[in-house]
């Protein structure tokens, strides 16, 4: 056990508590970016003006009827920018374009006495543009061969030879949709000069360093002159990763050009027809498939929908190429990855980052191949389970395979799996219009950012002389519970009660050079880098105790506020006496502390190394019943069993379980982003640009039981207290879900029928997927 | 007087322009626990309580959306919003089961929950069935879970809200919200506004209204405003004159029988359904699947059938029923029957100068009764197709078939093909497979975003086929 990993007794870290900010939350005291305006004086707002059209050149543009309308106090152009007129790190989206790259797009901002005064200031700038032809849709960039970033290749064994010699091999065109994030905060940043001439930017980011950065370099000033700070986000998953920097920007830019402050929240429509979302991939394969059903070979083409700009949607790209095996052992694999240019929003981070887009390539096929090899689906994957020795095509041992296997069985016996499957066949036998199936998916998630440098954070700790303590770290909160874990990591690490703890709102004047909190990393390594600095501490006040009750510093143990030697049970002090002595012995009582993840390689250009500290792994098992009538299903159970290591928090874990898989399930079957891809005047144009459009789960989509365990005897040793990262991995057990919606449809057909299912499977979906089996056609794939 | 008493204060609300939001008011009251998150009645985290009438007490707390309704219209009344009900040191029981099972993540639609949760801990029929839950819907202590329906959580999958609501007990004796319910609410409170030259006008009579119609044809008409914010928040419409009609007494009437049941427009979804009490078993299954409750609770009858949508759920409904509409206006009162009341896309018979005043369901009603409705979502979507049935069949024929249709053609319409293929014939199988071929030639689906026009045609006459099937089985046929 590593001294990371290692929890002592009656640590604070493994008690189900409830969020942090539960209390304020629930009466509405929690402050959001937006709320802070009213507490703000002579606020000014900001209203974009959009391109109408996918592809367009700005040929003029008139701002001066905005002056015309009253409250209209300054319209923010390309000529207002001192610094870089860019909004992300790769220097591919300017933040106030000379051509519109896609429908909606943002051409320059209005600032108002009122978001009314704004808006109707927006309306009365007069841009005039020239058309020029447009890409839409992924298949129209493959076409026009449009594509951008690096593409990339990722090879093991012979795929050829494989191939050759599988006497099965099957081979399919798959095209899948993207998501959109719909964090329930939608984009917000106010931005101020504050009494010391400092740029200070509230925003709802992800990244407040990034933030800082790109509002640095806009503005043109270093990034010291600049501080973000981010209360808490009403939601992110990717979404607040770098799309807030060009926002935070705009009010920063009018905050300096005004002198007052500048408010910048998109409301719904514009925050879903701006902001980048999930990339959609189009993917086409060919599996070779021995006797036994072993996956042998899979060659495979990934091209991701990247839209207008690169973004994230190299990375993304990456991390879904290393999970096309998803849990599965595949000898010969060989996949190509590019990235399309699309005159859609910027693609961009959604929780899994590539990861679910790459394992439904695997999902898809083996979901079609069980029928055509004769083989139930749930068979088929168990069976192609990764095992100990293996690993993966980019060369990384497979640690703890065997977890697959034991969340695989626990799965099968908690959910009465074999015994349910003859129940929905005598249910399936007497009943003509309505099919059930429950299916079973592993998951297997790489934990780490890709790229290795970004495994690092920082923390400070300070206690004070009444030895209350209060923390700050790199990441941010939103909703994740990663405030709760790292007070829990404090406190435990500190050895008091948590209620000693507090924690301050992230913000870059404190913790400065931070990754963004993403990748399910954040309470892997803010967790780490708090221990770290709380270690510092207790260190220094080891040896004050130690001279204090005259045992060895070594002896010394805190515990619960208290301070003892190794027995319990001669002199001891209270923590706050404790404190007392060491200040007036001039000790120092805080620290930064720091963490960076060891062992970690990647060569991104042959996609190879070890560049995840280790695997999350887990099973869900889902049940469905479809209506033939109109595909229309409900999730009448699931059952899950993820491995979350030693958990930091078992409330806060089984909330983002339960959470990931139903956020999955809606982009699998229901959350349906269109496009307008006809050649009409609103081509390119989002046409599900609102909650009545879009539809995200609901109550309705809930399952009807929900049973999350979490892997018993899980200990990770790379990790603080022996944790795991848990964000993102459950996601992608919803694939079980829309297996299981494949095989309920196939129920309606004759046995052994294979079907095809559309991503997302809507009820619409369902119906044709079922209708066609139910018409008897068979698909060969 | 133009005050709103929030949370026990009253606030003023002079000067405030007309077309403000109460949401957008609240906030710039410092009230920030409401929050907008899309701005369409649609995802429910700006939801209040409104102190209304009761239908089993003289108060009910009802939950809105605060994004939808003009801060004017709730003139005089009483709200109570997340901060009103509880505080960090002393939470309300709703809000302490939310915090205790994790019914939290980012917070941010958490104020809208409790909102609703609270709504439906003080509805005062709320009882817990005998035999603990009767299904998934509903809790052991009566709790129904389509309160929550107008209400989205991106983060938790729901389950820790669902648990928190069935854990919910009965309000206690010293509640001082439970106890405002045995007194009436506030009167509505005749109410005229003018800032920078918009107007709203809450007229004391209907009257009032006609004449104030009859003067002014660019005055829009607002009852719940589920379907006029909308227009307000997306689409900058900036009425120059909003009549509010909602608690007019002369729109809010309600009569059952013997020869017909009497529905005032203005009466909410949410109030009919349980005036209704299920008397009507065609509309209580049509209620469900109406939007969500937070919706039904503003929505009219009215209202629903005012806006002329191709797509509205009562439309198919009251098709079957063969409904009938009173058109008022200063020039006397009309009866139209709703089959001949749509003449276009968003058109109707409605003159300029007309409000609907009620409408008229004959009875007795057909034995024979369902309504599809079709969408990707079950709770709280806008349908694709939308079918309403009313089948008399008498010794094993068809003695009357009405079929009403939505989302397959400009205007809602009646499937007058397909109620000729089935009058008169035997209620087999093989009747109904060839009626359905006929239903699922109806109309003139198109392609959008909600389905394709293709399975739009084929859910028309799969319709037919379910309700045929659903018939047989609740006969005890074997599917």
């Amino acid at each position: 056990m590593s001294a990371l990993s290692q929890r002592p007794q009656h640590a604070v870290v493994g008690l189900p508590l409830p969020h942090e900010s539960a209390a304020l939350h629930v009466t509405g005291e929690a402050l959001y970016t937006d709320d802070l305006v009213g507490r703000t004086r002579d606020v000014l707002h900001a209203w974009p003006v959009q391109s109408p059209y996918a592809h367009a050149l700005i040929t003029s543009l008139r701002v001066k009827p905005a002056y015309d309308v009253p409250g209209v106090v300054r319209v923010l152009t390309a000529d207002d920018v001192p610094g870089v007129n860019d909004a992300g790190v790769k220097h591919d989206e300017p933040l106030f374009p000379s051509e519109a790259m896609f429908h909606g797009h943002a051409i320059c901002w209005v600032l108002g006495d009122t978001l009314e005064a704004a808006r109707l200031g927006a309306l009365a700038v007069e841009v005039e543009y020239e058309q020029l032809p447009s890409l839409v849709t992924v298949r129209e960039a493959i076409a026009a061969g449009n594509f951008q970033g690096t593409g990339r290749h990722l090879a093991s064994g012979d795929v050829e030879a494989a191939l050759a010699a599988a006497p099965h091999v099957f081979q399919g065109e798959f095209e899948f949709a993207g998501q959109e994030h719909f964090y329930l905060e939608t984009h917000a940043s106010l931005a101020l000069v504050d009494e010391g001439g400092q740029i200070f930017v509230q925003s709802s980011t992800q990244h407040p360093s990034e933030t800082q950065e790109i509002v640095a370099h806009v503005l043109g000033v270093a990034s010291h002159a600049v501080t973000v700070q981010c209360l808490r986000m009403g939601g992110a998953f990717g979404g607040k990763e770098m799309q807030p920097h060009g926002f935070a920007a705009i009010a920063a830019l009018g905050a300096t050009l005004t002198g007052r402050p500048v408010r910048l929240r998109l409301n719904r429509t514009q925050d879903i027809t701006m902001s980048g979302k999930r990339h959609g991939f189009h993917t086409e394969w060919r599996a070779g498939f021995d006797d036994d059903g072993h996956l042998v070979a899979l060659d495979a083409t990934l091209t991701s929908d990247g839209g207008w700009s690169l973004d994230l949607s190299e990375p993304v790209l990456a991390r879904a190429m290393c999970h096309v095996d998803n849990s599965y052992w595949i000898p010969n694999v060989r996949v190509d990855g590019r990235i399309a240019k699309t005159n859609k929003t910027s693609q961009t981070a959604f929780r899994g980052f590539g990861g679910p887009q790459g394992m439904l390539v695997v999902e898809d096929l083996l979901g079609r191949c069980a029928p055509l090899l004769g083989y139930d689906a749930m068979e088929l994957r168990r069976r192609n389970l990764y095992q100990p020795q293996h690993s993966t095509p980019y060369g990384m041992p497979v640690r703890h395979a065997e977890r697959l296997e034991a969340c695989w069985s626990e799965v099968l016996a908690a959910a009465d799996i074999e015994r349910r499957k003859t129940e929905i066949e005598q249910f399936n036998a007497t009943h003509a219009n309505t099919k059930r199936a429950v299916a079973m998916t592993p998951v297997k998630f790489g934990i780490s950012f890709n790229l290795t440098a970004f495994n690092q954070a920082g923390a400070l700790v300070h206690v004070y002389k009444d030895g209350s303590v209060l923390i700050n770290h790199g990441g941010t909160e939103m909703g994740q519970g990663l405030h709760t874990k790292m007070l829990q990591v404090a406190a435990t690490s500190l050895g008091l009660p948590l209620a000693r703890v507090r924690l301050a709102p992230t913000r870059t004047d404190k913790v400065p050079n931070t990754s963004a909190t993403a990748a399910s990393s954040g309470a892997d390594l803010n967790g780490a880098a708090i221990k770290n600095a709380c270690e510092q501490i207790r260190g220094r006040l080891e040896q004050v105790a130690g001279g204090k009750l005259g045992i060895s510093p070594h002896d010394v143990r805190i515990v619960d506020g208290q301070v003892h030697g190794l027995t319990f049970d001669g002199e001891s002090l209270t923590w706050e006496e404790l404190i007392n002595i060491a200040y007036h012995q001039r000790v120092q009582l805080w620290a930064a502390g720091f963490y960076r993840t060891e062992g970690l390689h990647w060569d991104p250009t042959v996609m190879r190394g070890e560049p995840f500290k280790y695997f999350a792994y887990g099973v869900a098992a889902s049940e469905v019943e479809v209506d033939g009538f109109t595909g229309s299903y409900t999730l009448r159970r699931v059952d899950i069993v993820h491995d979350v290591g030693d958990s930091l928090s078992p409330l806060i874990d089984i909330g983002q379980i339960e959470g990931g898989f139903v956020q999955g399930a809606g982009w699998l079957t229901l959350e349906d982003l269109r496009w307008d891809e006809s050649d009409g005047p609103n081509r390119g144009r989002l046409a599900t640009q609102a909650a009545s459009t879009y539809k995200l789960p609901s109550f309705s989509e809930m399952p009807e039981v929900f049973n999350v365990r979490l892997l018993e005897k899980a200990h990770e040793d790379g990790a603080v207290y022996g944790s795991k990262a848990v964000g993102e991995p459950p996601l992608m057990l919803a694939f079980s879900v829309r297996e299981a919606l494949r095989q309920a449809a196939a129920a309606f057909g004759p046995a052994g029928t294979s079907v095809e299912l559309a991503s997302p499977a809507t009820p619409e979906a369902v119906y044709w997927a079922l209708e066609t089996a139910r018409s008897g056609v068979l698909s060969g794939v | 007087m133009t005050t709103i008493k929030v949370n026990g204060k009253d606030a003023p609300l002079t000067g405030v322009p007309v077309h403000t939001t109460m949401l957008d008011w609240l906030r710039d009251r410092g009230l920030t626990g409401a929050k907008e998150g899309c701005a369409e009645g649609e995802c429910g985290a700006c939801s209040v309580l409104v102190a209304r009438p009761g239908i089993d007490s003289a108060t009910e707390w009802v939950a809105v959306n605060a994004c939808l309704l003009p801060a004017a219209s709730l003139d005089g009344q009483e709200i109570i919003t997340a901060e009103g009900l509880g505080s960090p040191d002393a939470l309300h029981p709703v809000q302490q089961e939310m915090a205790v099972r994790g019914g939290s993540q980012c917070g941010f639609c958490t104020p809208g929950f409790v909102c609703s949760m609270a709504a439906e801990y003080y509805r005062s029929d709320r009882t817990a069935p005998a035999d603990g839950p009767c299904d998934h819907e509903h809790g052991p202590n009566g709790f129904d879970l389509h309160a929550l329906s107008g209400n989205l959580c991106r983060c938790t999958g729901y389950r820790p809200i669902r648990d928190a609501a069935y854990a919910l007990g009965d309000p206690s004796v010293e509640d001082s919200l439970a106890a405002r319910r045995s007194s009436p609410p506030p009167p509505p409170a005749a109410t005229r506004l003018e800032v920078d030259g918009s107007e709203f006008l809450r007229p004391a009579g209907l009257d009032e209204v006609l004449q104030v119609l009859a003067d002014r044809p660019d005055a829009r008409l607002v009852a719940g405003s589920t379907d006029a914010g909308v227009e307000v928040n997306l689409r900058g419409e900036r009425a120059p004159l909003v009549i509010a009609i909602d608690r007019l007494d002369e729109l809010r009437e309600f009569t059952f029988g013997p020869d017909e049941v009497r529905i005032g427009a203005a009466l909410t979804l949410s109030e009919i359904e349980r005036l209704l009490a299920g008397r009507v078993p065609l509309l209580a299954q049509m209620f469900p699947q109406f939007a969500s409750r937070l919706i039904r609770n503003g929505a009219t009858i009215g209202g629903n059938l005012g806006t002329g949508s191709p797509i509205g759920d009562t439309p198919p409904a009251l098709l079957a029923l063969d409904a009938s509409l009173v058109l008022a206006s200063r020039r006397g009162e009309r009866m139209v029957a709703l089959a001949d009341y749509f003449t276009g896309y968003r058109e109707t018979l409605k003159a300029a100068d007309e409000l609907i005043r009620a409408i008229v369901v004959p009875l007795p009603l057909a034995p024979l009764t369902a309504f599809h409705k079709i969408a990707k979502r079950r709770f709280d979507d806008i349908s694709s197709v939308a079918v309403g049935y009313a089948v008399d069949i008498v010794d094993g024929v068809v003695a009357q078939a009405r079929i009403g249709l939505g989302g397959v053609a400009a205007t809602p319409l009646r499937a007058r093909a397909t109620e000729d293929a089935l009058i008169g014939r035997p209620w087999t199988e093989q009747t109904v497979r060839e009626a359905a071929a006929v239903l699922a030639a109806e109309g003139t689906p198109m392609d959008d975003h909600r389905a394709s026009a293709s399975y739009r045609s084929a859910m028309l006459g799969q319709s037919l086929l379910r309700f045929y099937a659903q018939h047989l089985a609740a006969e005890g046929v074997p599917a």
